[in-house]
């Protein structure tokens, strides 16, 4: 347990090789899922620096999710960038859009963020649909999302596309874990705590509240862009029906289900949010959502904490 | 001139509407201090059984009231055994309970209900005197309902003892606790009566667009416009912004931007109530010693 405490991030690298390993053993519809499982991770990851960090709820990040990946697909088959350059981007899109979402989030909090933020993902989807911008959004059906094949000379080790978008999932999942992980123990992240705990304090002490504010939005979105990109290419295409506000919805749960402000929370969120759908719909086929409500209810009587409230405790 | 005249009519009959979800969302914020994600999903559950009330051939108006009684009693219910654990709770928890109410309520309405669109009759359209140049005969009797419900809970709060402890508890609740008003229970009761002013707007709304479980979702929205517009802590200037909001989302809707980028409108409506007029129209702007 102490070596975990002190070297996480050698723990994190072995256990990833491992799992880039096991793929070969995977079929290809439990490569596709765990793929999604990190994607989620990702974005998850995204919402909780926003909010279990900084403590600004955001019910809207499914719009960030939609932007990163048509961003990703209208700069892969529109304007034919090549894929690793079109990722980033699509985050750097993704960062300025979430700056422009923070500046009017810095009258609200609470309750009234979250709802507003709920306004951006129930738009989002009718934008996406207009017709004014469907030459590049290709309208209803969307676009098509072609999954780069791995180098040619990684392929004959047995790399099909698949295991190769596994890889490079899991190599981005890694360097944002990273990235996060420095973020949330440095200067940054004591203070977005500070604003989160006590704002006025930290106000009076010379932070520029609306800065740090702002700065974590657009992180924040870039996050979940760079997951929005990878997902798309996971599934293939993207269309404005598969980012519906409920998407937005599941990103939240999967953050207070895995534990606000914990790191490493967003992997078992993500795993919440994929499986325990699945599971309620093999327990009643007619009604798995009123299941799954009922699980997201009894998680917070008893555990308010999340699962990372589980190991903290000890 | 006539084409602007019907549409600031088909406005008020809709802003009558996004007042009532407005009242309802802002008695429970006032009360509880939380926002209500599950009005909307609970309002369509009523229908829902209103729907199968009336497929069932119990007439239109005692189908009204039992509704409206039921969710009356289903509100206090939510908020005696579910809610009044979480009152303590951070925000984030409560609005992920909010959630699981939402997902609650909108799976098990399909699950009872089905899930086609379902038509619902108007009890207004055989009274043609109701009908003008302008309103539909459901659009005269949907605004006389909603004034009338809002009439009846403005004469509640204002003329009766136990609203006048409702609004104690709301102001000022450890002060309320000390001359013996049961705080916890003016909760129940604020969201038992926002249960069953939602259940009326979604009776209302239902026979103009079809019932099905996705029908408050945008309702939900342009209600919290509305609250927003009107200032969080006032419900009559939610009642006020119901009805802007109904009429500028018709006249824009008609002459500017085209009906499928309603809900646009009604997210740039609050982006631009917050960022311009964050206490809205009639709220006050508090200051307060740090």
């Amino acid at each position: 347990m102490n070596f975990l405490k002190h070297h996480p991030f050698a723990v994190a690298a072995a256990a990833c090789a491992l799992l880039l390993a096991s793929s070969w053993l995977m079929k290809d519809y439990f490569i596709f899922e765990m793929q999604m499982v990190l994607v989620l991770a990702i974005a998850i990851l995204g919402l909780n620096l926003l909010t279990g960090l900084s403590g600004q709820v955001s019910l809207g990040h499914g719009a960030f999710f939609a932007v990163g990946a048509y961003a990703y697909a209208i700069l892969t088959e529109v304007v034919r960038l090549h894929y690793a350059a079109a990722i980033p981007a699509a985050g750097l899109a993704c960062f300025v859009f979430g700056i422009l979402v923070g500046f009017p989030a810095l009258r609200l909090d609470g309750h009234r963020l979250a709802l507003a933020t709920f306004a951006l993902a129930l738009a989002i989807p009718q934008l996406l649909r207009h017709k004014s911008i469907s030459e590049w959004t290709g309208g209803v059906q969307g676009l098509v999302v072609s999954k780069p094949p791995a180098p040619a000379s990684l392929e004959s080790l047995g790399l099909s596309p698949e295991r190769w978008l596994f890889a490079i999932s899991i190599a981005v999942a890694l360097a944002m874990f990273l990235i996060a992980y420095n973020l949330s123990r440095g200067a940054v992240g004591r203070v977005l705590v500070a604003i989160r705990d006590q704002p006025i304090a930290a106000g009076a002490m010379g932070i520029n509240l609306a800065h740090y504010k702002t700065m974590i939005f657009g992180v924040s979105a870039a996050y979940t862009g760079i997951a929005g990109a990878l997902g798309a290419l996971a599934v293939g295409f993207v269309a404005p029906d598969s980012f519906p506000a409920f998407l937005s919805v599941t990103l939240l749960v999967g953050v207070v289900i895995g534990g606000l402000g914990s790191v490493g929370a967003a992997i078992a969120g993500a795993l919440f949010v994929q499986f325990v759908p699945e599971i309620a719909t093999r327990l009643s086929q007619s009604a798995p959502w009123a299941i799954y409500g009922a699980c997201l209810i009894a998680f917070m009587y008893f555990l308010p904490h999340g699962l990372a409230g589980i190991v903290r405790k000890k | 001139m006539e084409a602007l005249l019907h549409q600031l009519s088909a406005g008020i009959v809709n802003g009558s509407i996004y007042a009532s979800v407005g009242l309802a969302l802002v008695m429970i914020d006032m009360a509880t201090h939380h926002i209500n994600f599950a009005q909307g999903e609970m309002a369509t559950f009523s229908t829902f059984c209103a729907w199968k009330l009336l497929v069932m051939g119990v007439p239109y108006w005692t189908t009204f009231l039992v509704v409206v009684v039921l969710s009356f009693v289903a509100g206090v219910a939510i908020q005696r055994l579910v809610l009044r654990r979480f009152e303590k709770a951070p925000v984030l928890n409560n609005v992920v309970v909010f959630v699981g109410l939402l997902v609650i309520f909108n799976a098990t309405g399909g699950l009872f209900f089905g899930h086609e669109l379902k038509q619902f009759p108007s009890p207004f359209e055989p009274i043609t005197w109701l009908s003008t140049r302008f309103l539909t005969a459901h659009g005269s009797g949907s605004i006389l309902v909603m004034l009338g419900m809002l009439a009846l809970v403005f004469s509640f709060f204002k003329f009766s003892r136990v609203g006048l402890a409702m609004r104690a508890s709301a102001y000022n609740p450890d002060s309320a606790a000390l001359v013996g008003i049961k705080v916890s229970w003016m909760l129940a009761l604020g969201w038992g009566l926002a249960a069953a002013v939602g259940a009326v707007a979604g009776l209302m709304i239902a026979p103009v667009v079809f019932l099905d479980a996705g029908m408050m979702g945008g309702v939900l929205l342009y209600g919290f416009a509305a609250a927003l517009l009107g200032g969080l802590h006032n419900p009559w200037g939610a009642v006020v912004g119901g009805f802007i909001v109904g009429i500028v989302e018709n006249l824009l809707g008609a002459y500017v931007t085209g009906t499928d980028l309603k809900l646009t409108v009604a997210l740039i409506l609050i982006v631009l109530t917050l960022t311009l007029m964050p206490q809205g129209l009639f709220g006050k702007t508090i200051a307060k010693r740090v």
